[in-house]
Formats: C-alpha cells, sequence, structure tokens
C-alpha cells in the first residue's frame, strides 16, 4: 500500500531553474568586486626554494600564506592541509598563493610571470608504493567473536583481492566561491553542503569571534561529496583575499581547475580471507581493506571507518578481523564522495561471494541469501541489527520483474546478468549525530511557517522534501510553509548535508516539532519552537574499539543489471538496470526515483567508462574530454521500486536513500560481466581492453 | 571589432574581440546568465544556445563568428508556447534536480523538435547526448522530452 506522502508533488525549485533563472555563485554580482585565481603546485612533491613576483600593477594582489590572520590549516576532521603552502608542495594541484585583481586577463598575465623554484623529492602514487614505504594516516582494526580459531579449524579457506579506481564528482557547477565584509562582519557566500564547515574553518583561519562570520549558501549545482569538506578550502581563500584587499572577492574554478584540484573517490584495494566450513558456509572473513588517501588526510578516516563497517554488507558473518589503513601519497587528496568508502567495499564483498560461487558450482544468489542477516542478528560491530529486515521481500520482488533466472539460463556468450544486495547505514557513523548534536527552528507567524535548519538544497531535492514533511504535518499547503536563507547568522547548526541523514535526522526533528507546533496551533498567535536531536538511549558505540551500534538503522536494496559485450571490440553496452529498495518510507516517490536512477547512473560510470589514472602524480584524464561521465546514449532503461518498511524514528517512517542509490549498481555490473564472459571481474573500472585481455587469459 | 548579430529577437551592435567566446559575451557583456559555464570546452552543454534555431555550445563559439546571424538564449525563449510545453514537461518528468545543466537541455530540446517533431526514443537520447546531467541519470529527462512533445502537439 502506497503511504499519502509519497505521492509526488511539484518539486518548488523547479520552474525556476528550468528558466534559467535560479542564481548561482558565479551569477552573482559585487560592488567593486574583484576575481581571485589560484597559483597551484606544478610538482607532486617539492621544496619551495623560492618565488619571485613580477611587479603587480595597481590593483591587483598577491595573497599567500602570510596574509593568514590565525591558522594556516584547513580545519576538518584532521586540519592539515595547509591553505597555502609553507615551504613545501606534496600534491600538484596544491594552493600555493592567489592572485586577485579587477580584470581575469591582467590577472592570467602575472601568474604566467610568477617564477617559483622548486627542490623536487621523489613523490609516492601507488597504493603499492604506499604500503611499502608511506606514511601511514590510519590504521584501524577491529574484531568480532574468534577468526583466529575459525581459520584454525576451517574447512577451506580462500583468498581474493579487489581494486577500485578514482572518481570525480562532475557536479555540473564547478566550484564557486565569494567573500565579502560587511561592516566588520565577515560574508562567505558559495556552492556547498555544509555552512557550519565553512564556518569553523573560518573561525580558525580568520581568527575572529563567531557573531563575526556569516555563511551563506548559494544555490548549488551538484554536490555528491564533492561539495563537503572542499567549499572550507576555497571559502578561507577567498575570506583572506577579501580581508586584505577589502573588496568581495570571487573566486569560480574553471573545470579543468576543478578536476586537478578538488576531492574524488579514494582508490581502493581490499584484501579477503575467507574461512569455509564443511557446509561451504562463510564462517569466517578477514578483511584488509587500504584507501588511497593523497597527500593530506582531511576526512579520509572517516570515510574508511565507513568503509570497514560496510565490509560484511548484509551478510551475517560470526568471525571477523578487519583491517583499514589510509595511506599518504603524493596526489590530490581524497574526500567524500557518494557512499562514503562503502562502495568500495561492497563492490569487493559482492564480488568475493560471487566468485566463491561459482567456484563451488553454487547459484550466486542462493550462496549470498544462505549469509543474510536478519533481524536481531549482530553487526559486524557487534551492534544489532533492529529493524525488520525485507531482503527476502526485495528479492523475490526483484528477480520476478527482471525475469533474473530466466535470463541467467538462457543468455548466450557475451550476454550477462547480475546482482547485486546491498545496504548503508543511515546517518552519520558512531557518535557522530550525538556529536553534532542538531538543532532546528520552526517559525510561526501568523499562518506562516519557516522551516529554519542548515541542510541544503544542493539538487537533491531537500528543500522540497523538508518543507513536504512540516506541511503534511501541518496540514498546510506547501505555499505557506517557507524554506529559510541558508545563512548562518540566521539558522542554527543542524549538522551538514552528508551522509543520507537529511530526510531522516533533519526531516525526523521537523517532524517532531511541527507535531507539537500542530497541538499548539492558535490562529493569531506566534510561535517558535526548537528541537535538538536526542541520539536513541538504546544504541551504544565505543569509539575507540569499534564495538556497538555504527547506524541507528539501515535501508537496503538489490540492483540487477543486464549487460551485453561486443566479442570484437569488447565495449560493454548496459541493456537495463533493476532496483529494488527500501528506505522505509519514500516521501515523495518522483523524487526518489531521481536519487534512485541518478545513483545508478553514476555507479555504472564508476564501474565502467570513468577512468582516471596517474602518471608520476599527475592526473591522465584531467578535463570532460578525457573523463567520461555517462550521457544519455549510455544509460539503458530503469526499473525502480520500493518496499515500505516504516522506521519508527524516521518521519513517516523514512530512512535514508541518497548513498544507498550509488552502492548496488557497480557490483550488479561487474557480476553481469562476470557471468556475460565467465571470468572472475575483480577491478574496476571495467574496460574494453580489461575485458578483452580477461576473456583471453585461460 | 564591432559585431552586430539578432540576441533574443532585437538586432544588436556590440565592439568585442572577435575571438572572445560567445558564452563571455553572452554571460559578462550582456548580462545574460541562463547561459551556464560546466566545461568551456563543448563537452557538457551547459552553455548551449540556438544559433540559427540550432543548439550551439556558446564556449566554442568566437564571438566573430555570429556576425548576421540570430541568437536566442533562455532569457527570451522562456516566453514562447513551445518553452511553456517543454517547461511543463520537465517538471512533470522531474526532469530537474540541481538545475546547472537544465537551460541547457531545454535549449537542446528546442533545437531537436525544431528539427524534427516526432523523434524516437533513440532520437531524443541523441538529440541530447551533448547536454550532461549528473544528478538525473537522463530516464527522467527523457521522459520530460516525451511529454513536452505530447502536451505541446502542433507547436513544432
Amino acid at each position: 500500500m502506497k503511504q499519502a506522502i509519497s505521492k509526488s508533488i511539484l518539486r518548488v525549485d523547479s520552474r525556476k531553474k528550468c528558466r534559467g533563472e535560479a542564481e548561482y555563485i558565479s551569477d552573482w554580482k559585487f560592488d567593486n568586486m574583484l576575481f581571485a585565481k589560484t597559483l597551484r603546485s606544478t610538482k607532486a612533491k617539492a621544496k619551495i626554494l623560492s618565488i619571485e613576483v613580477p611587479e603587480i600593477p595597481e590593483g591587483y594582489f598577491i595573497i599567500d600564506k602570510n596574509d593568514v590572520p590565525g591558522v594556516n590549516r584547513m580545519r576538518t576532521v584532521v586540519s592539515d592541509h595547509p591553505l597555502f603552502a609553507e615551504d613545501d608542495v606534496q600534491y600538484i594541484g596544491q594552493p600555493i598563493l592567489l592572485i586577485v585583481g579587477p580584470q581575469r586577463e591582467t590577472i592570467y598575465s602575472i601568474i604566467s610571470q610568477i617564477k617559483i623554484t622548486y627542490k623536487e623529492e621523489p613523490g609516492l602514487f601507488t597504493l603499492e608504493d604506499a604500503e611499502k614505504r608511506s606514511i601511514l594516516f590510519t590504521d584501524y582494526n577491529y574484531k568480532k567473536e574468534d577468526p583466529e580459531e575459525a581459520f584454525k579449524t576451517a574447512h577451506r579457506i580462500i583468498e581474493d583481492t579487489f581494486s577500485t579506481g578514482y572518481q570525480e564528482h562532475v557536479y555540473l557547477e564547478p566550484q564557486g566561491i565569494a567573500a565579502e565584509y560587511k561592516d566588520d562582519t565577515l560574508f562567505v557566500y558559495g556552492s556547498m553542503q555544509c555552512p557550519f564547515y565553512v564556518k569553523g574553518a573560518l573561525l580558525e583561519a580568520m581568527d575572529l569571534p563567531e557573531d563575526k562570520i556569516r555563511v551563506v549558501q548559494s544555490v548549488t549545482g551538484g554536490a555528491f561529496g564533492g561539495k563537503e569538506e572542499f567549499p572550507s578550502l576555497n571559502g578561507c581563500h577567498v575570506a583572506v583575499a577579501a580581508n586584505k584587499t577589502k573588496h568581495p572577492v570571487v573566486m569560480i574554478y574553471d573545470r579543468d581547475e576543478d578536476i586537478l584540484c578538488s576531492t574524488k573517490r579514494h582508490p581502493s584495494e581490499v584484501r579477503y580471507k575467507v574461512a569455509l566450513n564443511k557446509n561451504d558456509h562463510v564462517i569466517a572473513l578477514d578483511i584488509d581493506v587500504l584507501l588511497n588517501a593523497g597527500a593530506y588526510n582531511g576526512l579520509s578516516s572517516v570515510v574508511l571507518q565507513r568503509a570497514l563497517f560496510s565490509a560484511t554488507n548484509v551478510y551475517n558473518i560470526e568471525h571477523l578481523n578487519v583491517r583499514g589503513r589510509n595511506y599518504m601519497t603524493n596526489l590530490v587528496p581524497s574526500g567524500a564522495y557518494r557512499g562514503f568508502g562503502a562502495p568500495q567495499t561492497i563492490f569487493a564483498i559482492e564480488m568475493l561471494f560471487y566468485n566463491i560461487a561459482v567456484k563451488l558450482g553454487i547459484d550466486p544468489l542462493e550462496y549470498k541469501m544462505r549469509h543474510l542477516l536478519k533481524q536481531n542478528d549482530p553487526t559486524c560491530t557487534g551492534g544489532r541489527v533492529r529493524e525488520e529486515v525485507k531482503m527476502h521481500e526485495i528479492i523475490q520482488k526483484i528477480v520476478k520483474s527482471s525475469d533474473y533466472y530466466n535470463k541467467l539460463k538462457n543468455n548466450q556468450k557475451y550476454q550477462g546478468i547480475g546482482i547485486s544486495l546491498f545496504l548503508h547505514g543511515c546517518g552519520f557513523t558512531g557518535k557522530g549525530e550525538t556529536t553534532i548534536n542538531g538543532k532546528i527552528i520552526l517559525e510561526k507567524k501568523k499562518d506562516i511557517v519557516t522551516l529554519k535548519v542548515s541542510s541544503v538544497e544542493m539538487g537533491q531535492g531537500a528543500e522540497t522534501v523538508l518543507r513536504k514533511i512540516v506541511a503534511e504535518t501541518l496540514e498546510l499547503p506547501i505555499e505557506q510553509v517557507i524554506y529559510g536563507k541558508v545563512d548562518t547568522g540566521l539558522i542554527p547548526d543542524s549538522g551538514p548535508t552528508v551522509a543520507s541523514r537529511t530526510t531522516m535526522i533533519v526531516g525526523g526533528l521537523l517532524r517532531d516539532t511541527a507535531l507539537e507546533m500542530k497541538k499548539r496551533w492558535n490562529k493569531s498567535e506566534d510561535l517558535e519552537l526548537s528541537k535538538k536531536y536526542k541520539h536513541p538511549k538504546y544504541l551504544s558505540w565505543d569509539d575507540e574499539h569499534f564495538q556497538g551500534d555504527a547506524y541507528p538503522v539501515h535501508s537496503w536494496g538489490a540492483n540487477i543489471a543486464e549487460v551485453e559485450i561486443d566479442p570484437v571490440t569488447y565495449e560493454l553496452t548496459i541493456k537495463k538496470l533493476h532496483g529494488v529498495f527500501d528506505v522505509g518510507v519514500p516521501i515523495d516517490e518522483r523524487a526518489l526515483i531521481g536519487q534512485m536512477e541518478g545513483g545508478m547512473v553514476q555507479g555504472v560510470g564508476w564501474a565502467t567508462i570513468e577512468v582516471m589514472r596517474t602518471e608520476n602524480g599527475k592526473l591522465k584524464q584531467a578535463n570532460l574530454t578525457d573523463y567520461k561521465i555517462p550521457t544519455s546514449m549510455d544509460v539503458p532503461e530503469i526499473d525502480c521500486d520500493f518496499v515500505l518498511n516504516p522506521y519508527e524514528f524516521g518521519p513517516f517512517g523514512a530512512k535514508c536513500a541518497g548513498e544507498l542509490s550509488f552502492v548496488g549498481s557497480p557490483p550488479a555490473v561487474a557480476e553481469a560481466v562476470a557471468n556475460a564472459l565467465n571470468k572472475p571481474i575483480n577491478h574496476l573500472p571495467i574496460t574494453p581492453e580489461a575485458l578483452m585481455e580477461i576473456d583471453h587469459e585461460d | 571589432m564591432k559585431i552586430e548579430f539578432t540576441l533574443n529577437n532585437e538586432k544588436i551592435n556590440i565592439d568585442v574581440q572577435a575571438s572572445a567566446r560567445l558564452l563571455d559575451v553572452l554571460r559578462d557583456d550582456l548580462g545574460l546568465k541562463s547561459v551556464k559555464e560546466g566545461c568551456g570546452e563543448g563537452e557538457c552543454g551547459a552553455c548551449v544556445v540556438l544559433v540559427n534555431s540550432r543548439a550551439m555550445n556558446s564556449c566554442m563559439l568566437p564571438a566573430g563568428t555570429i556576425m548576421g546571424k540570430s541568437v536566442v538564449t533562455m532569457e527570451s525563449f522562456k516566453h514562447t508556447d513551445r518553452y511553456k510545453a517543454i517547461e511543463a514537461g520537465f517538471l512533470k518528468a522531474g526532469s530537474v534536480q540541481c538545475g546547472f545543466c537544465t537551460p541547457g537541455f531545454i535549449i537542446s530540446t528546442e533545437s531537436l523538435l525544431n528539427q524534427n517533431p516526432n523523434p524516437t526514443d533513440e532520437e531524443i537520447k541523441e538529440g541530447l547526448s551533448g547536454n550532461l546531467c549528473r544528478c538525473t541519470g537522463y530516464n527522467m529527462i527523457i521522459e520530460g522530452v516525451r511529454l513536452a512533445i505530447e502536451m505541446g502537439a502542433g507547436l513544432w
């Protein structure tokens, strides 16, 4: 039964966007504004010996480390990235200084005349090199039960290794940011996911009191994690420049610069050692996850945590030994990207189970289903799966609608079908939600209600969905529910727009507050209500040993991909994608399908055509001509469906959705390709060159 | 150099470098902000405008080449019946997410339907293949075009 809340409504921001009237930061104009351009390292690892600057025309400025009033570091989970390079550079593209002035042509001309003398040093670039010689940013380990004993008594031990490459976000709107002082208050405006992260970074860099900094989000043209931590860096850049020049400063990256210096999905290697009992059941896993973090740690340790807590996916494995390492390399820092470490390990374990099943001659889906988690089972970190697990219903639905078994049986060589099963832990990992302690405000003036949150609309539909939650609860037309301007001076910190937490956590707070408002509703009386997040008491988490409930609840799903491979060119065609998801209750079905289809296609891109490699620290695919993302010609028909499974703490029963959409399609495609060639696929992206080689292997 | 062309149905004269990108002329000199820069190398289609009724990437066009031609951007196209049909289709189908690519997709849709009022699904996909979208996975945009064709029957 479809719920009333799921009925789709018109997206509140879509008409303006169609007409080209939405104002992204590159469309903003300021009086007396100056442009900024970043001079970046051309060396992967070097000492800076000298910087020679030509004579600068009047009205132009050089901004560097000496101009930072506070600390020259970008504040994030690990604050190790210098805002401007000091004595050395650690990756190609690292910011050294800004040139700021009224005419872009003059700025370019100044840049071309600046001479930097470097003393180059040997760099580290691959995980292989890094494992031998590099600095280890993070080394995590957790255990469940007694893996050593399980491996001793194992009937059979299997080892397998999987690896994945970079992924660039390619939000259509490149990074853009601006800063100005009004009286003595600093305003930073821009394309971003997390206004309060930017504010936190500015507090340290600018050495200003809290009430003298305001961060305002502009219409944001896609983000996918790429505008999670990065705007804390360019935000500080323009703030330092505005402080020195006493002018508004705008800095819009062109695409090549954006690709060169912005964060990407971590390249990974995942090694599994598997202990099977005499019934071929997996009784223990030894999992070793390596991520290439790039030159600075930043968010990598928390990305690694989610990778590790997703490493057993939807399976109940009795004994576990899980290790995870983040390595420093002389590459652009890796960072947040939809899925946040989970896509790497979920791809790996899905292919692991597939490979084992094929080796044992068991139907892969049946083999996976033998190991499925059930309600009340322990999670990999010894927490508990508290929600009802509807994987059987999901699988039944998708197998039927895709005609999976008939296709599996009747496919010819070079035709394949694959199925992935997956979950996503909703909201922040571990104590994250408690640490952030998100707050929201609902303000009623006569019959207009304004919701004040720091969750941003970045394309995913947050504005529509959050307004809808409040409007439906108060039984008001959506036009009477206003989204307060995302300005840190006017809104509380309800946390960043990340981790698929917006609908479930922030929407949940809004729903509870709106229910209270409804009780106290009095037409003439104005009312302001606020609420802070409270972590359910029954959840516990030990952050030191990684024990307990890493997530309050999970969303679940299955994807099926049908593929065809050209036997001559090895070109891969995705013929059809199917997805069935349990996200609790869809808040708006069309908005949700938009998330699901978009995420699945992004996943297909990562798994197939999105090739990004490096050579001596230099990106070989550094623009959109060389780095290809799917076009309308590459996408198949997509079939999307949901099973209802209301979550008691989610608004109208909703759980998380945004990242769940991404994790399933890469392993589904890889399995379909493995099925088509009858060969294992252990690496992404799956290029025609790789397929040709794999097919010709004995 | 002095360039005379028709912009949004009005004759104009401007003095710009012949090699300046049409994109910059439209955005910076003429203030037409619906034209977006997504890549600057003709790959993403966010800057697409109609030049003599055909969709062209304005980042790849030197201003000198539009002498005597007609350039249409969303600023005037949004007032047409054809636009209204496309908008209705896009809104109904959920074709819009972050919106940065949307004006470009709409201009490309107009160009496609102008040449081929009854495209097949494959022809729609081909007609939109010069525009990148990272949010939707395209199917909801393709559906938007289908609905526009239905709702705007007789307009093309």
